[in-house]
């Protein structure tokens, strides 16, 4: 019973999801709109390193590296191709090529903990160092002028695919960007609840028993990075059809943090987490720019520390934990002289199913 | 001949300033595998020390070698008591909470001062080279790295105090059960490193332009140098420090500055892959 009424629940969660994504223009002024698309974009970006942090236990501190990667990709073919289609699957493709070769580095080489952090920091600061450099004109992909510390600017944007003169409008590209973002969340819930997916679940719980069980861990966890590469250089190339501009400040430290806080903050281990996450930050870091008072960094540094030291779960499990003690309340003391249930429920929702 | 002279001196140069900056996260990550990644807002301090303190008229002396790392123990001792001192043995929490202590830092710093590059004069004047100049506080920085790798072998390998620490780097239970309170240790540890770190920032404030994020610049050399150095926290940071620092004046040298610190990563990079408990994991078990 309970596992039905959870599916129907779900559905009917997804419905509204659809049904808010496509209503969203009519509703919000075009501004709020826009925000609401860069936000969804950086929601991809967060879900990327949900996935290898929360379930792969991969805490890469290198995310930018893809999701630039991504955005350059993407920028530098739509420059030349005059046309999003193929740009945007280059734009999933290098970033996956990327992690393949960096994560065969990685995992086959059995890099774990802090070492895996240095690696996936310094290969951000390097493509950061080097594309900062390519300033002048003979710094130049077929006619895309990369430019340096300028980035590039006027990237076109979207379009219908194979029609390259019919760009996309902004309430089309909110219907993209939140229809990506619902697309990759639903991928992920479903890999998850697929074998594929609890391999890698079980990979992070224990790599030695899941490799006497069989699997090979160094190939789960780079299957896994791959595939979190390619959803971070999905988000690149929506992040640069929102500004129609890439510089090399995407792949900056600053933001690699950015998307750690949204995790923390919204709760590692889940996938509804990281995207509540990343929406109240980045709309109180909005918020924040928009006035003199406080400072930015201030503010996130704040947040940050409050969240390790008091609420190290994140918002949505805190949350869900409420819930459930009030759901359960009543049915806890029927429930006393048979502990099986509560805990093997307990249990499922531990396995990470969210 | 004069050229390889200069080389040769920014070569040292390199590698006694990357050591000095590196030392204070050393001495906490191989006493408490805790990592700082608050370390370059510490060298940001000590910087910020140094400069107010000169400008408001102490000798630069003074405000370098004594009131950066004063002022930057005492804050260390602040942010153990209130933040770190919850996260021992959580080493992924511990990351994620001195990146947000390092961005509250930045901060509040900003809050203060405002975003605007701060300096003082380096003090010592230059020396030529055949045509090539070079100063004197280049020569100073090695001599103070050299006094700080001294100093810190003879206090760990001979007084009381660094047997006392090093058995609880060793076995924290253990120096427990014979009557050493670890949480002091822990504490004081956590304070010598930040104290250690503010000289270090204290020491580049004159050779640098001085902003709140300048710390950002160092926190990623200095993590890498001393995960790439491993456990061993002086021989392990020496070694990696001379790597990366010879690495990266040698590249720049070569090639244009950015290309030498991409080089450098490329080292880290591959030194890890190779070494994966870091240098000292390999050649220098058990030193310190």
């Amino acid at each position: 019973m309970a596992v039905r009424f959870s599916l129907v629940a779900q559905a009917v969660v997804v419905v509204l999801a659809i049904v808010a994504i496509a209503v969203i223009p009519s509703v919000l002024e075009l501004f709020a709109m826009m925000q609401l698309t860069l936000f969804a974009a950086m929601a991809v970006l967060a879900l990327s390193l949900a996935f290898i942090w929360g379930f792969g236990g991969i805490l890469s501190f290198g995310q930018t590296a893809f999701f630039g990667l991504g955005g350059y990709a993407y920028a530098i073919s739509a420059v030349n191709f005059q046309d999003s289609t193929p740009s945007i699957l280059l734009a999933i493709i290098i970033p996956a090529l990327f992690a393949a070769i960096l994560g065969y580095f990685i995992f086959f080489g059995r890099i774990s903990d802090v070492y895996l952090g240095v690696i996936t920091l310094t290969v951000t600061l390097i493509l950061f160092n080097c594309v900062n450099s390519t300033s002048g004109d003979e710094y130049r992909i077929g006619k895309a002028l990369l430019g340096g510390f300028n980035g590039m600017p006027a990237v076109p944007t979207f379009n219908v695919p194979f029609y390259p003169d019919q760009a996309l409008s902004p309430e089309q590209s909110w219907w993209v960007t939140g229809g990506v973002l619902l697309g990759v969340f639903l991928l992920l819930r479903l890999l998850l609840s697929l074998p594929a997916g609890r391999i890698v679940v079980a990979v992070r719980e224990n790599e030695v028993r899941a490799s006497l069980l069989g699997y090979d861990p160094r190939k789960v966890k780079l299957l896994a990075f791959i595939l979190s590469g390619a959803i971070a250089g999905l988000a690149g190339a929506l992040y640069v059809n929102w500004g129609a501009f890439v510089g090399p400040t995407i792949f900056s430290l600053s933001l690699s943090a950015e998307i750690i806080i949204w995790i923390t903050v919204g709760g590692l281990g889940t996938l509804l987490g990281p995207i509540v996450g990343c929406v109240l930050i980045e709309y109180i870091v909005a918020y924040i720019g928009s006035q003199q008072a406080l400072n930015s960094n201030l503010v996130l540094g704040a947040v940050l520390i409050v969240f390790v030291l008091l609420l190290p779960k994140g918002l949505v499990p805190t949350a869900r934990d409420l819930v459930m003690r009030l759901v359960h309340a009543p049915k806890a003391k029927k429930q006393l002289a048979d502990e099986q249930v509560p805990s093997s429920a307990a249990a499922s929702h531990m396995a990470g199913a969210e | 001949m004069a050229i390889y002279l200069i080389v040769a001196l920014d070569v040292l140069n390199g590698i006694s300033s990357l050591f000095l900056l590196c030392l204070g996260l050393a001495i906490i990550f191989g006493m408490m595998k805790i990592i700082n990644l608050a370390h370059g807002e510490f060298i940001m301090l000590g910087a910020y020390a140094t400069v107010i303190s000169a400008n408001a008229g102490v000798n630069i002396w003074i405000a370098m070698l004594i009131v950066a790392p004063l002022f930057v123990g005492l804050v260390g001792l602040v942010i153990e008591r209130c933040l770190i001192r919850f996260l021992y043995g959580r080493l992924v929490d511990s990351m994620l909470a001195t990146w947000g202590l390092s961005l509250l830092i930045i901060g509040i710093i900003t809050t203060i001062y405002g975003n605007t590059q701060q300096g003082v004069p380096t003090p010592l004047g230059g020396f030529s080279i055949g045509s090539y100049q070079s100063s004197y506080y280049t020569l100073f920085l090695a001599g103070m790295a050299i006094g700080m790798m001294v100093l810190v072998y003879g206090v760990m390998r001979y007084t009381r105090l660094g047997l006392i620490a090093r058995a609880t780097m060793q076995n924290p239970a253990m120096a427990a059960t014979l009557g050493v309170n670890p949480t002091r240790v822990y504490m004081s540890t956590f304070v010598v490193g930040a104290a250690v770190t503010g000289l270090a920032g204290g020491l580049v404030a004159p050779v640098s332009g001085i902003t709140p994020g300048m710390g950002g610049a160092y926190v990623a050399k200095a993590f890498m140098t001393v995960v790439g150095g491993g456990a061993a926290m002086l021989s392990g940071t020496m070694s990696a420090a001379s790597l990366f620092g010879a690495v990266n004046q040698v590249g720049a040298y070569f090639t244009t500055p950015v290309y030498g610190e991409v080089l450098v990563f490329t080292t880290a990079i591959v030194l890890i892959r190779l070494l994966p408990q870091g240098i000292s994991g390999r050649f220098f078990k058990g030193n310190l």
